[in-house]
Parts: structure tokens; sequence; C-alpha cells
């Protein structure tokens, strides 16, 4: 399958990433490229092999649901890029 | 440079102050990272006020760390708190850690040194450093060569002599690959030894940290120190390390046949020099057999859809509202698209969208479960390899360093120096570069030592034993 311009247009939305038009141009070539060389996966065939996610199959590890304090809070709001007071100020979510 | 092994030394019999092994690294600093570019920032008034305290410890009879007074750097995407961490991307251009990561904070309870931080690709997305935002890294063997990626700074700065350990983490071969580059020990410990907590992510199923080291024994002297069980990474383990007593004169020392084939890119020197450790380790009495990893061929393209649709959602945190640069927009998805289209660079940009691709409607199975069922038979191959071999030997990379801007606009043939790193990451191994040779031109060539999980100090063993053969 050949990557076109607008492939790379919707991918970049799901990306969330704002691109130049010659960006577009540029990642449409170089993605078809490597794509295509992935096409080689397929020469073998994988229906009977089951998918490993997680290499040593560990149980997933839950803690109790319990707050625990931060010690320097002050830390984690000053590297807000807008702030206000002891709130992190973000652009209106709903219209 | 003292090694860390001798400094540890010299610093727990009060015949070396951790402040004066300090300052020396900081003058060769100085004098020579001009030229190489290996540091973002050196650490000045932090590590010279920890110094400080190793030395009242060590002179008020304490018992001391295992890395006492050692300089050590990190890779620019660990946290350390109230120091700056970019990840070598301007989408982090100032931010500031409100805490440390385990593994750097485990190195200052064992009375290391943290001297500053180091280089690194873009999220630690590449091979040669030059995906970093910031600077350029030098080779040190030669200045005209690129020291690897995606940790170049950290196997630049051990290279250099500018400290004796520096850490890197390693998702498909980024601390073995510029450890053979620069002609140093870089170690990618069995997944889920050493903690990520503090680590940005990049592809969670992939990423390990580990050392560079100028000496085996300080490779092992900073993995003990490294690895540990930490509730804060779901992903750590508890188990204690197989201290396996093994005979050179038993050791099996696996050969992959797929790996010394023409396809892989390898280079006549790089063969050349195979062909001496494998004598080397025959003279030393190990018996060498051929083993097949037939899926090998595959890992590559599986390796770069997995780790990219990782990295595709790890990344979506940096969407410049709580932390990072942040650029106006119109809406808060606009603010999202602007922030991250003007901020990450374009291999960090191909490889999200190369991710969001993989893992969209309509391609899921076809990319990403097709490459996790890959993954599933290159382990197999290995558990295979295994029964035969106690250890594999394979070159690190197919060619040594090369110079810079020559992959930087073909991703697939940068893709290619990880050929013989990224099996390893994919199966969950450990595997270590050790120096073997340079070639004609006077560039280090780096061979690979694979092992099975949790068997760490096997690999170790054999290293020593076939550096005090020779």
């Amino acid at each position: 399958m050949k990557i076109e311009k607008q492939d790379v247009e919707y991918i970049a939305e799901l990306s969330r990433l704002e691109l130049t038009g010659d960006e577009k141009e540029l990642y449409s070539l170089q993605l078809d490229n490597i794509l295509s060389w992935m096409e080689e996966l397929n020469k073998t065939d994988t229906s009977k092999v089951e998918p490993t996610a997680h290499i040593l199959g560990l149980e997933n590890v839950l803690r109790p649901d319990i707050s625990e304090l931060f010690q320097d809070r002050e830390a984690i709001l000053k590297n807000a890029p807008q702030r206000e007071s002891d709130f992190i100020k973000v652009p209106k979510v709903i219209e | 440079m003292l090694t860390a092994t001798e400094t540890v030394e010299l610093v727990k019999g009060q015949k070396l102050t951790a402040s004066a092994a300090l300052e020396t690294c900081l003058k060769v600093i100085d004098e020579r990272d001009g030229e190489i570019g290996a540091f973002l920032e050196v650490f000045t008034d932090s590590a010279r006020a920890q110094a400080a305290a190793v030395d009242i410890k060590a002179a008020s009879g304490r018992k001391m760390g295992l890395l006492a007074g050692v300089p050590v750097a990190i890779k620019d995407n660990m946290a350390y708190a109230g120091h700056r961490m970019t990840c070598g991307s301007k989408i982090l251009e100032g931010y500031i850690s409100p805490y440390t990561a385990t593994a750097v904070q485990r190195l200052i309870d064992e009375d290391a040194v943290i001297i500053g931080r180091a280089n690194m690709d873009e999220f630690a997305m590449g091979s040669s450093t030059e995906n970093s935002a910031y600077q350029k890294t030098k080779n040190p063997v030669n200045p005209a060569y690129v020291p690897g990626g995606s940790s170049g700074g950290s196997a630049a700065a051990v290279a250099a002599g500018f400290c004796p350990i520096a850490l890197g983490s390693d998702t498909g071969g980024s601390i073995r690959q510029p450890a053979a580059f620069c002609g140093v020990y870089g170690l990618k410990p069995t997944y889920g030894l050493v903690s990520r907590h503090g680590l940005t992510a990049f592809a969670s199923s992939l990423d390990q940290i580990g050392p560079f080291a100028s000496t085996v024994k300080d490779a092992e002297l900073a993995f003990s120190a490294l690895a540990a069980h930490d509730p804060k990474d779901s992903t750590s383990i508890e188990r204690p390390m197989m201290e396996r007593p093994f005979n050179m004169r038993s050791l099996r020392v696996g050969l992959p046949k797929e790996y010394f084939s023409d396809m892989t890119g390898l280079t006549p020197e790089v063969a050349a020099a195979m062909e001496k450790v494998k004598s080397r380790l025959s003279s030393a009495g190990a018996r060498m057999l051929e083993v097949s990893l037939p899926n090998s061929v595959y890992a590559l393209a599986a390796y770069y859809i997995i780790s990219s649709s990782e990295a595709s959602s790890n990344l979506g945190r940096f969407d410049g509202i709580r932390y990072g640069a942040s650029v106006k927009g119109s809406s808060l998805a606009d603010v999202y698209r602007k922030t991250r289209g003007q901020n990450f660079g374009p291999e960090v940009k191909r490889r999200i969208m190369l991710g969001a691709y993989s893992l969209s409607s309509g391609y899921y199975d076809a990319y990403y479960l097709k490459a996790q069922r890959i993954r599933t038979l290159i382990k197999q191959d290995f558990d295979e390899a295994f029964k035969t071999a106690d250890v594999i030997l394979t070159p690190t990379a197919p060619t040594t360093a090369f110079k810079f801007g020559e992959k930087i606009a073909d991703p697939l043939a940068m893709y290619l120096s990880d050929i013989f790193t990224i099996p390893c990451n994919l199966a969950g191994l450990a595997g270590i570069s050790f120096p073997t040779g340079k070639s004609q031109n006077g560039l280090p060539i780096g061979a690979q030592l694979l092992v099975k999980p949790f068997n760490e100090s096997l690999m170790f063993g054999v290293i020593k034993e076939l550096e005090h053969a020779a």
C-alpha cells in the first residue's frame, strides 16, 4: 500500500502533530519506504503463534490505592508552562 | 584515569578524597569536552557538594558504599531532583526534575558522585546521537566519526576519560552499539533487573538502564549497585541473581550462523575481529558451536513496529500542558498539535507516526499484532539456542563507527546498525558489548556476549577469563 500525503495528514492528526507542507512530502516518502520494508514480515506465517507483549510474563503489580504525599509540590508546579497560584492553567476544554 | 574499582579502593582506604577524584575528572572535561561534546551539562556545584559529603563520611569511619567517590555521568533521560533533564529534545528545554530516578538514587546511596548529564539522540531514538536537538557528540577515538547512539554522550564520556562510569538506556542497542563504536564496555541487563522509575519511557517492553565502563570489573561493579527490586516500577523483578560457577573448559559458545552471513552487512574487518575472539575463546578451552536464530531476519522490522507503537503512546504525555515547551493555539487540540509539531525533531515525529499507524484501526493486526507474534518466534529461537549454548557470541554492530551525516538522511540505513543488538531486547536477555580490537583506521570494534535472563555473572566471568588468558 502506498502512503500518500492524505495518509500522512490522517496519521499526523492521530498523533497530534502539526506538520508543514514539506514535512508531509518527506514523511509520506519515508513512511512509505519503511512500511514497504516491513512487509517482509509477511513472508513468515504466524497464524498459529501467540503474540508476546511482555517478555517475562509477569503478573501486573498493584499497590494499595492509598495516596502518598509528594515531598516537593512546588517542584512540579514550577514546570507548568502556565500557572495561577497552585493551579496549572489549561486552555478551555469545553466550548 | 583511575578506574571505578581503583577509585573506590583508594577512597575507602582514605588515600584519595572523592573531591580530588572529582576535580581530576572536571579538569579533563574542561580540557576536552569542548571538542567532544559528551555533556549537555556538568553538575559542577552539586557534584562538589556530593563529593564533600562522601569525604566527610569516609573521614568519620562509616561503612562506605560500593561506588565510594566514583564520578558517574547519567544519560539525559534520567530524572535527578533539582537538575535539568531534556531527553535531547526541545520539548523539555528548561524542565527541572522534581524527583530522582531510582537508578540514579541507587548510585547516590552507594556514594557515587553524579557529575553531569550526557548527550543523547532525542528520546533515545537514533544510532549516532546526531538526533540530539542540542549538539553533536564526537567519537573520542576519532572526532570525525559519530560515537554511536542513542547513549552516545555516555559512551563518549567514558571513552574520553571524563568519568569511569556512565549510565545509558538500551531499547534496541543504545548502550551496546555506542560502547562498541567508542571502544568501551556497555551492558544491557536482563529486562526487569534495573528499575526504570524516573527513566523517560520510550518503549516500555524493551527499555533497560545499564552502565558504560572502561573495564569489565567496573561494569560488574556498577551493575551490582544498580540491580535491585523497586516497588515504584511494576516491571521490576524480585529475584536473586544466578551465581553459576563455570569452567571455561566446559563452556559452550553459540555462534548464530545467520549473524555471520552476508545479508547482515557485516564488514570484513568486523568479521576478522570476531574470528580472533573465537580463537581466543577456543584456546582458553571453550567449545564453539553453531546455533540458528532463523527469525532474527525479522527482528529489525518487528522492533521498529513494537518500539514505535509504544513510543507513540508514551510520548503522548508531551502535550505542552503540565511541563516543557508550550505553543499557544486556538484550542486545546491546537496547543497539542503546535507544541508537538514545533518541538519534536524529525526522527521522533517519524516514529510517533509510524507507531500511530501500526496501532490504528485497520492496520493493528497487520503490523502491531504481527510484530508481537514475530517477537514470540524470536524468543523461541533463543530458548532453543540456549539449550545447546551457555552464551551466544555475535558482533555488536556490523560496522565500525561511521562519519557524521553518512546515514542521517536514510532512516533505514541507520536502523541497520542495530541489527545484532535488537533481538536481545525483544527476547529480554542480557547482553554486553566488549572491546575486541581495532580496524585498520584505528576505530574500535565490539563483540557482543548474550546470556539467558539473570545470567549476568556468567557473562562477566567469561569476559574476565578471556581477558586474563590474553
